[in-house]
């Protein structure tokens, strides 16, 4: 049962300053290889002694995710006494959660709750006065875990979750009931209406998983990225949130090199807020590699808050935000309303959405930081986001499942075009049901034969 | 009064008791007799039982209330249909009679189907039903070391064992007779079918019978309960037998069997099996013969209560139908004959328990049989039998050494589906008493295996039928090649023959030299080839290929590319037909083989027998009482009771490894 790889962030989910995905298993310095370069840009990973600790980056698509020390443990040098890679990066949770879904991606599978010790158990890793302590913490886990799963699970997700199973199954019982009962009951002309079920699921799954990032605004908060040219004010933003000196403020600018995270609770949303190097075509390497990171938060972020400069005329350099901005949801803050403007708001508005809010601030006198309060919860709270009625998937492992069961419809909707026997199609069914029901924490058992008894009426 | 006890002996086996009371002479006799195995029950579990004992050299009993009812088919007059094909497939692979048997009597073959995967191909032929039953009964007569007895079994004998080990509390010692006869022996298996405090309904008629009006057996079970073996009460029906002259054929389809038929037995040639066949007839029930069923519910026994047992969702009567689709217009009724020497057609699709005249007036309302005469009524059976979960996965009672069970007492319906367990009780009871590790087929293995496992892990509620949904293994288990998956087991048992196992091992070979040579074939994208395609309608070859590939596409197989190879080398059909599954499906097979992989490892995590599971800390306490009261053999097995959960399955398995470090 050990022979798949498994991943999981071993610190606590919160926004510390670093954070450790662990991944164990027979592929694991295969798959993290594949998502590491070092600082030559290449790809050496499996080249690594065991027991040692490395510098480099986590990239996706060529794209840096995140500066990461990796260290490599080679079986049975490691706590599970299996090959494990553990990645240590910045602890936010965005970046956390964007590494282990790559992880994941690249062929690892998300791990039990207790998945690790009993690994570290079962291959003779833990001693045996250990061994009762283990099963607790694996009962406990797994009750603590379900318990958790169903109660994120809102009436409505599960009502829809359910809906979509009994559709499933619905077809797999009409199909496995012809397998049984020929003479009773015809195949003809099913794979065609099957296929526009398919259609329709297919539909609805996507549309499910669109949700999972308003899923994480409820859970985890709106994933807000400041930008702006270096030196507009964005740390001392960030400062003047948090109520404390978290980032560096200077005079400076490129004083933020790296990116800086801080949650903020704000009229009942929770806020995580990204404060980004400023965005700038800048020379320097290390500060080049901030900006990259602060666009790609960008593109992913669910608020953005663009501060200029209203000191210094417009330049390239805000025209690059201007472009990163279309079609997010943003606010601008009109800042240093202290100093004499080089710009006016009617200036701004002609070159962004319509839609978007300008409010005049002054970071420096703490100033307009009401009105920005208020417009974050008008966009969030009265907004297009209605936190309470939406359908929504918050957890990864639902997201993994619902992943799984779209991938198996589309190999049914690929078997009938492909002119496949009929039973073949009820293989890749089942599996998209299975997949459902993990997210509601049901087993198959016996719903097969009963709902083939309980629909259609068989022979004899 | 003078009282003295004799002996007489009659031969190694068997001696005879005298009680004389007075010196006129003796007042009663009883028989003692010394044998291996006791089979009670010769219905189609208790046959195959009986022949794999004798044949593997035990001294067996056979015992039946009536030798004219051996191997008697009661009810649908066929063997065979989807997944129980494959039953009976896989029995004749492992040295089962019943495919065998079926060759030689059937009057029509069909594989049904044959439009749909490999997977779900399965045979059904329908069988001459007194032909069937006279020649198992011939088989029978005729194999050494068996004796049939017609006798009712009245009582199981047995002692009481050591039970330091926390195994089996009781070790059975003989049965014995109504008539008082003893016979001791080793092992006796249970395949009584649906005799025991067996009682026919037909409306407010009651009839304290077995099937077709034949002899209950009324004591046993008293005998069971007193051993504390967990009795419940099952039922099931049977529609009415016609005479053929009242029937109007000519308002039906006709139902043809298949031009070229393909036998069930592995070791009967193909030649011997193309007969002229017997045809099958459909016609629908309307909305008059829903009426009547409606107007008269609260004459069925069962919607008014008589019936306790459990009936099978599967099989339901035409009442059941009715009344749970409703909105169904019309059912469908197949009309078959019983056999060659009868004018009693079998009315498929209408089993009742509606009383008789109620079911004269609901069969005349379909086309084709106004004016039908009805031979025998329709009725519905009620029985006694078992819980499985207080058996083994070999079929053995977990508290009872020696004593095993097959058939319709261990919930399950069919011929078949008794048949294959009849066999496997037979098999591990002449292993047990020849000391040998008994067997079991997994769920990867058969649908054999899924059979026993899901009678003896799940709760089943009502008389269980074989089904090709339940085998999730499917592509696997196929019934093409239930001989190159089961003949080594056969062989290992002693129930294949040495030749029978060579030619499989060669088929095999065969098989996976010809996969190789066509994946090793290239095919280029010439002139010559893409004229081919083109003929075919297949798409033309951008870059070189080979023959493998090319039998993947749907529009073409290993018969048309035959013009494209010119290597090839004649091979026999049923090697052809391997090569070409097991290309054409290659993805899914592998998928399949690796789910597999996962599946034995847990199956091969043996439970140790007298694990106490009070001292395994962490389970949840349903798991612990399920787990307590299935004894499951392998944590595989454990991980199938419902009621436990992942989580507690992780805890065994941690559990284990600190057992196994003590």
């Amino acid at each position: 049962m050990n022979s798949d790889t498994i991943a999981a962030i071993a610190t606590a989910m919160s926004n510390s300053g670093i954070g450790i995905i662990r991944i164990s298993g027979k592929e694991s310095i295969n798959i993290v290889s594949n998502i590491y370069v070092d600082k030559n840009n290449t790809k050496v990973l499996n080249t690594y002694k065991t027991n040692t600790i490395h510098y480099g980056y986590i990239i996706e698509n060529e794209e840096i995710l995140d500066e990461v020390m990796v260290s490599v443990m080679k079986s049975p040098n490691s706590f599970t006494t299996e090959d494990t890679v553990e990645i240590n990066c910045h602890g936010g949770i965005l970046v956390i959660n964007s590494i282990l879904e790559l992880v994941i991606r690249n062929g690892a599978r998300l791990a039990q709750p207790g998945e690790f010790t009993k690994r570290a158990f079962l291959n003779g890793r833990i001693d045996l006065s250990e061994a009762e302590a283990v099963m607790d913490i694996i009962s406990s886990e797994n009750e603590i875990a379900l318990k958790n799963s169903v109660r994120q699970l809102k009436g409505s997700v599960y009502n829809k979750i359910t809906e979509l199973r009994n559709e499933i199954i619905y077809e797999i019982a009409f199909i496995e009931s012809a397998l049984d009962d020929p003479e009773h009951i015809s195949l003809d002309d099913y794979p065609e209406r099957l296929n526009l079920k398919m259609k329709d699921l297919i539909f609805k799954i996507d549309k499910l998983l669109s949700t999972t990032e308003n899923g994480k605004i409820i859970k985890e908060g709106v994933n807000t990225v400041i930008v702006g040219k270096p030196n507009a004010g964005k740390s001392s933003l960030l400062n003047i949130l948090a109520g404390e000196e978290k980032a560096i403020v200077t005079d400076i600018a490129g004083t933020t090199r790296d990116i800086i995270e801080e949650n903020i609770r704000l009229h009942d949303i929770n806020l995580h807020v990204i404060d980004t190097a400023g965005i700038r075509r800048a020379e320097d390497i290390i500060e080049k590699i901030g900006v990259e990171k602060a666009k790609k938060y960008t593109k992913e972020a669910d608020l953005i808050i663009y501060v200029v400069d209203s000191s210094v005329p417009l330049d390239e350099n805000d025209f690059d935000i201007i472009k990163l901005i279309e079609n997010k949801k943003c606010i601008i803050l009109f800042n240093k309303s202290d100093l004499e403007s080089k710009i006016s708001i009617g200036e701004l508005k002609e070159k962004v959405n319509e839609t978007i809010k300008i409010i005049k601030t002054s970071t420096k006198e703490n100033t307009g930081i009401e009105d920005f309060e208020k417009a974050v919860k008008d966009l969030f709270l009265n907004g297009e986001i209605n936190i309470n009625s939406d359908i929504m998937i918050t957890n990864l492992r639902h997201k993994e499942a619902l992943k799984e069961s779209l991938d198996s419809l589309v190999q049914v909707s690929k078997s009938i075009l492909n002119n496949m026997p009929e039973d073949f199609y009820s293989i890749d069914l089942m599996s998209a049901y299975k997949s459902l029901g993990k997210i509601i924490g049901e087993e198959v058992e016996e719903d097969l034969v009963n709902e083939i008894f309980s629909k259609f009426c068989m022979g004899k | 009064m003078k009282f003295f006890l004799s002996f007489v002996w009659v031969n190694k086996n068997c001696f005879l008791i005298y009680v004389f009371v007075s010196r006129k002479g003796f007042v009663f006799m009883k028989i003692k007799e010394n044998v291996d195995v006791c089979v009670i029950g010769a219905g189609h579990a208790g046959c195959e039982a009986a022949l794999a004992c004798a044949r593997l050299g035990l001294e067996t009993v056979i015992f039946t209330v009536s030798v004219d009812s051996i191997a008697l088919m009661p009810c649908n007059p066929n063997i065979g249909g989807s997944s129980k094909g494959h039953l009976v497939r896989e029995l004749d692979a492992l040295g089962g009679e019943m495919g065998k048997v079926i060759d030689k009597t059937f009057i029509q073959s069909k594989m049904l189907n044959k439009s749909k995967g490999p997977a779900v191909h399965s045979l059904r032929a329908q069988a001459d039903k007194a032909e069937y039953s006279r020649m198992m009964r011939k088989v029978l007569e005729n194999q050494n070391n068996l004796t049939i007895k017609q006798s009712e079994v009245c009582e199981l004998l047995w002692t009481s064992i050591d039970n330091k080990n926390k195994k089996s509390t009781k070790k059975i010692i003989g049965v014995k007779t109504f008539t008082g006869a003893v016979y001791e022996c080793k092992a006796v298996i249970l395949c009584t079918g649906t005799y025991l405090k067996a009682r026919c309904l037909c409306g407010e008629a009651i009839t304290y019978t077995g099937p077709n009006g034949l002899q209950a057996a009324n004591y046993l079970t008293d005998s069971l309960l007193s051993m504390g073996i967990e009795i419940r009460r099952f039922k099931t029906g049977t529609p009415a037998r016609m005479d053929k002259r009242s029937i109007d054929f000519s308002k039906m389809e006709e139902q043809f069997g298949d031009e070229k038929i393909v036998p069930f037995s592995f070791s009967t040639d193909p030649k011997d099996v193309q007969i002229d066949q017997i045809s099958c007839y459909l016609t629908y029930t309307n909305e008059k013969t829903h009426e009547i069923i409606r107007n008269n519910l609260d004459r069925s026994p069962i919607y008014s209560g008589i019936i306790e047992g459990t009936g099978p969702r599967y099989c339901p009567s035409i009442e059941d139908k009715v009344v749970k689709f409703s909105d169904k217009e019309r059912h469908q009724v197949f009309i078959e004959p019983e056999g060659l020497h009868t004018n009693e057609m079998y009315i498929g699709g209408m089993s009742s328990s509606l009383p008789e005249d109620v079911q004269l007036a609901m069969y005349r309302t379909v086309p084709g049989l106004e004016n039908c005469k009805i031979v025998r009524n329709a009725y519905a059976i009620e029985y006694d039998c078992i819980n499985p979960k207080q058996l083994y996965p070999t079929l053995r009672f977990k508290d009872v050494e020696g004593l095993y069970s097959g058939g319709q007492l261990n919930g399950s319906s069919g011929y078949e589906e008794a048949a294959a367990q009849g066999l496997i009780a037979g098999i591990n009871a002449a292993r047990f008493i020849f000391g040998k590790e008994e067997i079991v087929l997994d769920r990867s293995e058969a649908y054999i295996g899924v059979l026993i496992d899901d009678l003896v892990t799940k709760d089943n509620y009502e008389p269980y039928r074989m089904m090709t949904s339940r085998a999730e293994y499917r592509l696997l288990l196929r019934q093409d090649n239930a001989d190159l998956r089961l003949s080594e087991k056969g062989f290992q048992v002693g129930l294949i023959s040495k030749q029978k196992y060579d030619y499989i091992l060669n088929k095999k070979l065969l098989i996976k030299k010809e996969i190789e040579r066509l994946k090793n074939t290239k095919i280029g994208a010439a002139k010559s080839n893409q004229e081919f395609l083109e003929r075919h309608e297949s798409a033309l070859l951008k870059t070189g290929t080979n023959l493998a590939e090319l039998i993947c596409r749907p529009e073409l197989n290993y018969e048309i590319l035959k013009e494209l190879d010119s290597e090839r080398k004649w091979l026999p059909d049923d090697v052809i037909e391997q090569v070409e599954i097991e290309i054409k499906y290659e993805g899914y097979i592998e998928r399949q083989l690796r789910q597999v992989e996962q599946f034995k490892k847990m199956e091969k995590k043996k439970i140790p027998d007298d694990l106490n599971y009070d001292n395994v800390p962490s389970l949840r306490l349903e798991a612990r009482q399920k787990l307590k009261s299935f004894r499951p053999i392998s944590v595989g097995q454990a991980s199938r009771i419902s009621g436990v959960s992942p989580a507690d399955i992780s805890v065994l398995l941690v559990y284990f490894e600190q057992y196994k470090k003590r």
